[in-house]
């Protein structure tokens, strides 16, 4: 789309469109989790993020997302708890997104909410395989690693750090892998 | 019961899936923002060690926000640590019980078990497996599928991305795979 059409707040400084395009380009790849805001704010701005952080971490202990027991009776179908959640999740995600696009709703600054569409590579296959795997040893995905150290389990340092050095490994291994 | 007596117990689902389902709107209403959290590992290496590889090679700092996400998560945790924990044992199914007796796992107190996850653990080849290669494979096949349970899952399945319904089936067909044949055989290890 074209980004010069889009208006903006008076007083919001833009980034140059030529910095933006390349640098949004990389920061998208492989990620489905993206700022399309194309405002430059102050860093401090960024805490409402912290908020809405802390209630998402509250959630995930207090519904018993991040315990590795939970997740083991997943894979063993031996409770619905995680399907009930991730599934009304999922159906409340849909009906939001719906509305924000039928109403073309805009965010508290004013801008056009935008999304992205993904293209299929076969990363998702063998790369969520993988990741599986890493769910069903570790009782963990991304977000709960960070919630289960914030509540105590200090061990689960060693493994977002070893998760990051996996994600540092597959960017170095990229080119090679099939895609 | 009080409010806080009945805030401390486990949520239900109907509870907590709607209110993890609505992240999504609210990060995209007060900032534009595509709900995920694995992106925060590529963030860390990109602003620690991009060592000249062109995938991390971007303005991590655009993505600041992401990172402060990921440290309200943490807080989240921290606070409920502090003032919402649920004082009893976690309630595990029994069949999953008497399966996890069999390996020695019989410390329900925790969200995570005990016995498994803990430092002296990371001296045994069992704790090494489950804490460092877990950990490892989550970082690179998130990465490698662009996104985790938070970013294909919830945020992807609410945009209809036929990409993420597909890595949302591979991530429960791998977890389906390892936890039914391959950690039985990691837990039975005794080194």
């Amino acid at each position: 789309m074209d980004r010069a059409t889009n208006t903006f707040p008076e007083g919001v400084r833009r980034d140059k469109t030529t910095d933006l395009n390349t640098d949004f380009e990389i920061r998208s790849q492989h990620s489905m989790c993206v700022n399309r805001s194309e405002i430059d704010k102050p860093i401090l701005s960024n805490i409402k993020f912290l908020f809405a952080g802390i209630l998402f971490g509250i959630i995930l202990v207090k519904s018993e997302v991040i315990s590795w027991f939970r997740i083991q009776e997943m894979f063993r179908l031996q409770s619905f708890h995680m399907y009930g959640i991730i599934g009304s999740a999922i159906a409340v995600g849909m009906i939001s997104v719906f509305i924000i696009k039928k109403l073309r709703l805009k965010t508290i600054d004013g801008e056009p909410i935008q999304f992205d569409n993904k293209k299929f590579n076969k990363g998702q296959i063998y790369g969520g395989l993988l990741f599986g795997f890493g769910w069903a040893m570790t009782g963990a995905c991304p977000g709960p690693l960070f919630a289960l150290i914030g509540n105590g389990a200090t061990v689960i340092i060693v493994t977002l750090f070893s998760a990051i050095i996996g994600t540092w490994v597959y960017g170095f291994l990229r080119d090679k892998l099939p895609h | 019961m009080n409010f806080i007596e009945w805030i401390k117990q486990p949520w239900p689902w109907y509870v907590a899936g709607p209110l993890i389902g609505l992240t999504v709107p609210v990060l995209l209403l007060i900032g534009n923002k595509s709900f995920g959290v694995s992106a925060n590992l590529r963030h860390i290496c990109a602003a620690c060690a991009p060592m000249n590889i062109s995938f991390f090679k971007y303005d991590w700092k655009k993505e600041i926000w992401n990172l402060f996400f990921a440290g309200g998560i943490l807080l989240g945790g921290l606070l409920t640590a502090l003032f919402l924990q649920n004082p009893d044992p976690v309630v595990v199914d029994p069949k999953l019980a008497t399966e996890l007796a069999g390996y020695g796992v019989t410390n329900t107190d925790g969200l995570v078990p005990k016995e498994l996850f803990n430092w002296s653990s990371l001296f045994s080849l069992k704790g090494l497996i489950l804490i460092v290669a877990g950990g490892f494979l989550v970082g690179f096949g998130t990465r490698y599928a662009g996104g985790c349970t938070s970013g294909h899952a919830i945020m992807g399945l609410s945009n209809l991305q036929l990409p993420s319904l597909i890595a949302t089936c591979c991530f429960m067909a791998g977890g389906f795979f390892f936890a039914n044949f391959v950690l039985p055989l990691i837990l039975k290890l005794n080194i």
